[in-house]
């Protein structure tokens, strides 16, 4: 047993740890949120340059060997600062279905894109009844003649206003909940019927509603075998959810840092709030939290890396979502509320940190759902 | 012991039912259903509708334009009022400066601010927390200086609840610096037009400026506006704060609010062919509210019927103003819960009025997070919820 980083983790978080303290503080947070793109060019070439977009590649794939851990550490700093570059959908999402399914020289060409930050990609998964059920797809992708049509409607495809291609998930037979018939297709944003209904997040990211109307594609805009997907969509959005737990066991880290800083430095009744043991023992609680999400997340991350069966990782990262969930809302409010009034506002950091755990709340499956899962991957 | 209302009661209730179905206009109910923010004047116009019934002040005394209503029918309709979303008068003017005005001022303050009041024509804001000033508002140092017959105030208030469009706000300004605390402080009422006030807006979680700070800059007011006694503000203040907690557990708002979850949670998808209504996790939880609001409407009812016979609302008031709200916020929560990746979208425009982009839903589902978020303010201010904890620890328990 050994629960100490590796040298080249040690030496990718120091990296990370370094760059937020160094050029991502609140306001050049806020001028990059505030940007047309929502993230900074700068930065993501930064991140390419530094080779953290290869963080979620193998050695084979030409990254930094891909493991969960790794991830997990490179998430976990973004997290302190509230990093807003779109690193999960490019990276993780879509990076880990095109290593995981693309071949040949589409697989080689488009990882280097990735890994270069030259490319932007969004991965259009999620549908509006589906809830987090990966296999609720109805848009559709039907054969005529030798073209591919694609038709239907993604909802919270994060990075879709900047996205220069997405891979979308389609229908390709099977019913509206069927794990198989599923396919995944690389479509350019600018391809004729492809329309993105664009916003930020809670959190600022940028995202969007992705419309597909009769878009027309060919077989080799399919990417990995017709109808094949669900598995590798499972494991790769397992992935991508241990990865925002990673970033919401950081973002609560800052969280109590700051609550408690700040408690300190608030004076009441002629005291600093941190004295009234009321505020205290909510504290502790918080740093309890904070403690426990870390060590299920770590459970997680293991768990993916190992050679455990397929069921019994799912059921890890599962505990660690729903663990996480309730962190989240124990950690998030209790920070607004020690810090009264301001904490209520846009103007501090604390609040804009609350909000991106929120979002990752609900991102993957809530805490509900996985608790629900967990019980039935039990055997 | 009986719970049941009186055939009286009840022909009232019928009353007011009619009266709300056939006067809440009906665009400020599309607009409250889809969770739009009412602008002012559109506060200002249901104001006016129900002064003219003469129902907008039900807690103040006859003589003054109130109601006379008994606390049951005070509670009849108050629920009503909750059942269809009929928005509350906004309370600074009608529930706050008021009753202090009744109570403390003269003849000639009364004459000059009632009407205004109880008719809407005048918007009231309430000047009393400070930076530094909250939880601890009695050192408060905004500070007003006698010069002649005129008040001289300089310093800063901050959180003042639409600010932006009040005429008035009602200040506690500091008079006296060599005293205890809490008795140098007066009451100040103060023209927004006066020159030397500025307002900044302050941007709240769900992007709108709701609050503001107000920065007084050798602000000159009339000393006639001073209400009572120079240094005597703290306790009418205190006064003002029972008044405050009337209706503090907000239970009818609350009803209205888990009546829309069953709804919402039956339209939503499980993504598994059901509906969430059916989701055991969620029907747990939504129990549990539901049994919850139980506890607290009959806690509600039983200050209520105290209040019948005569007795003063004590500390109790603050299990209500505890529970109200954390009962508030969960299902704050729940909708956020429900509304799974639909809360994400973050587009606080299209729940104000004149939005002209392409809305973003379903339903209203993009403002489940804006609504979790602002609504953390709830345990916050009127005395946060740990001040309220200790009030219990002391007045009650005797800790
Ligand atoms: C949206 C909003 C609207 C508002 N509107 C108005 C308005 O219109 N007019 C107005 O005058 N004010 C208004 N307020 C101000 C509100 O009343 C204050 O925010 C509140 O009194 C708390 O003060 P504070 O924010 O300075 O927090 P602090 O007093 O600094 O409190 C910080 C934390 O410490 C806790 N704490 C403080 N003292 C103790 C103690 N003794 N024991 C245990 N815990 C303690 C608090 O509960 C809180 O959790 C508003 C506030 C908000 C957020």
């Amino acid at each position: 047993m050994d629960f100490s980083y590796t040298e080249v983790q040690q030496m990718l978080q120091d990296q990370v740890q370094k760059f937020v303290q160094k050029s991502y503080d609140f306001e050049t947070r806020r001028k990059i949120v505030d940007s047309e793109a929502g993230y900074s060019e700068e930065n993501w070439a930064l991140f390419a340059e530094l080779g953290w977009l290869a963080v979620p590649f193998s050695e084979d794939d030409g990254g930094l060997g891909g493991s969960a851990v790794d991830l997990m550490v490179v998430m976990e700093e973004f997290g302190k600062a509230n990093v807003v570059e779109p690193f999960l959908p490019n990276a993780v999402l879509c990076g880990g279905l095109i290593a995981r399914l693309a071949k040949g020289d589409q697989k080689t060409g488009l990882l280097e894109e990735i890994m270069s930050g030259q490319l932007q990609l969004a991965c259009a998964f999620a549908e509006s009844g589906a809830r987090y059920n990966l296999a609720r797809v109805s848009t559709s992708a039907t054969a005529n003649g030798d073209s591919i049509v694609l038709e239907g409607e993604k909802v919270a495809v994060l990075n879709a206003p900047n996205a220069d291609k997405f891979l979308v998930v389609a229908r390709e037979s099977g019913e509206v909940a069927d794990k198989q018939g599923l396919s995944l297709f690389l479509v350019d944003s600018k391809a004729e019927g492809v329309s993105v209904q664009a916003f930020a997040n809670i959190d600022g990211k940028k995202s969007g509603n992705l419309k597909l109307d009769k878009v027309q594609l060919s077989g080799a805009d399919r990417i990995g075998e017709a109808g094949q997907l669900y598995d590798s969509l499972q494991a790769v959005v397992d992935l991508a959810t241990v990865g925002v737990s990673a970033e919401a066991v950081g973002a609560m880290e800052a969280l109590l840092q700051k609550t408690v800083e700040y408690s300190k430095t608030r004076k009441q009744f002629g005291v600093p709030i941190a004295t009234f043991q009321a505020l205290q023992h909510r504290m502790a609680d918080m740093f309890i939290e904070c403690q426990l999400a870390r060590s299920i997340v770590m459970m997680a991350a293991m768990k993916l890396d190992s050679e455990a069966e397929v069921a019994e990782k799912q059921q890890a990262v599962s505990a660690a979502k729903s663990r996480i969930a309730r962190a989240i809302a124990r950690v998030g409010q209790e920070a607004i509320q020690i810090h009264g009034g301001i904490g209520t506002t846009e103007e501090l950091d604390v609040g804009h940190l609350f909000k991106r755990v929120t979002a990752i709340d609900v991102m993957f499956g809530n805490g509900d759902y996985h608790t629900e899962r967990f019980v039935s991957l039990q055997s | 012991m009986n719970a049941d209302f009186t055939a009286e009661e009840l022909a009232f209730q019928e009353e007011v039912r009619e009266f709300l179905q056939n006067e809440f206009p009906r665009e400020l109910k599309e607009k409250v259903d889809a969770n739009i923010r009412l602008s002012k004047e559109e506060l200002v116009r249901w104001q006016k509708i129900l002064y003219k019934k003469g129902w907008v002040a039900p807690n103040w005394p006859e003589e003054y334009g109130g109601t006379g209503w008994t606390p049951t029918q005070k509670y009849i309709f108050a629920n009503e009022m909750g059942r269809i979303g009929a928005p509350e008068p906004v309370p600074f003017g009608l529930k706050m400066v008021a009753p202090v005005i009744m109570t403390y001022g003269t003849e000639e303050q009364k004459q000059r601010f009632l009407p205004d009041i109880l008719q809407s024509n005048v918007w009231w804001c309430q000047g009393y927390s400070e930076p530094n000033a909250g939880s601890d508002l009695a050192s408060l140092k905004t500070t007003a200086v006698r010069d002649g017959d005129e008040y001289v105030v300089n310093g800063s208030k901050t959180w003042n609840t639409y600010g932006q469009y009040a005429d008035w706000i009602f200040c506690l300004v500091r008079t006296d610096n060599t005293a205890k605390k809490q008795e140098g402080i007066s009451f100040l009422l103060i023209d927004m037009k006066s020159p030397g006030i500025t307002l900044k807006p302050i941007v709240l979680l769900d992007g709108h400026a709701e609050v503001n700070e107000v920065f007084f800059d050798e602000v000159r007011v009339p000393a006639e506006n001073l209400i009572g006694e120079e240094n005597k503000g703290w306790t009418y203040a205190k006064l003002l704060l029972t008044h405050e907690r009337t209706g503090i557990a907000q239970v009818p708002r609350s009803k209205r609010r888990l009546a829309a979850l069953k709804r919402t949670a039956a339209q939503t998808d499980d993504g598994f062919g059901g509906s969430m209504a059916d989701n055991p996790a969620f029907k747990q939880k939504l129990a549990e509210v539901e049994i919850q609001l139980q506890a607290l409407e009959y806690s509600d009812l039983r200050t209520l019927a105290a209040l019948s016979v005569g007795k003063a609302p004590g500390p109790e008031s603050s299990i209500l103003k505890i529970v109200g709200t954390e009962l508030a916020q969960q299902m704050d929560e729940m909708f956020v819960q429900l509304a799974g990746y639909h809360c994400l979208p973050f587009v606080p425009d299209q729940f104000e009025e004149g939005f002209q982009g392409q809305y973003i839903g379903p339903g209203t589902t993009a403002s489940t997070a804006l609504t979790y978020f602002n609504n953390r303010k709830l345990s916050i201010f009127g005395g946060s919820n740990e001040i309220q904890r200790n009030i219990i620890c002391k007045a009650v328990l005797g800790l």
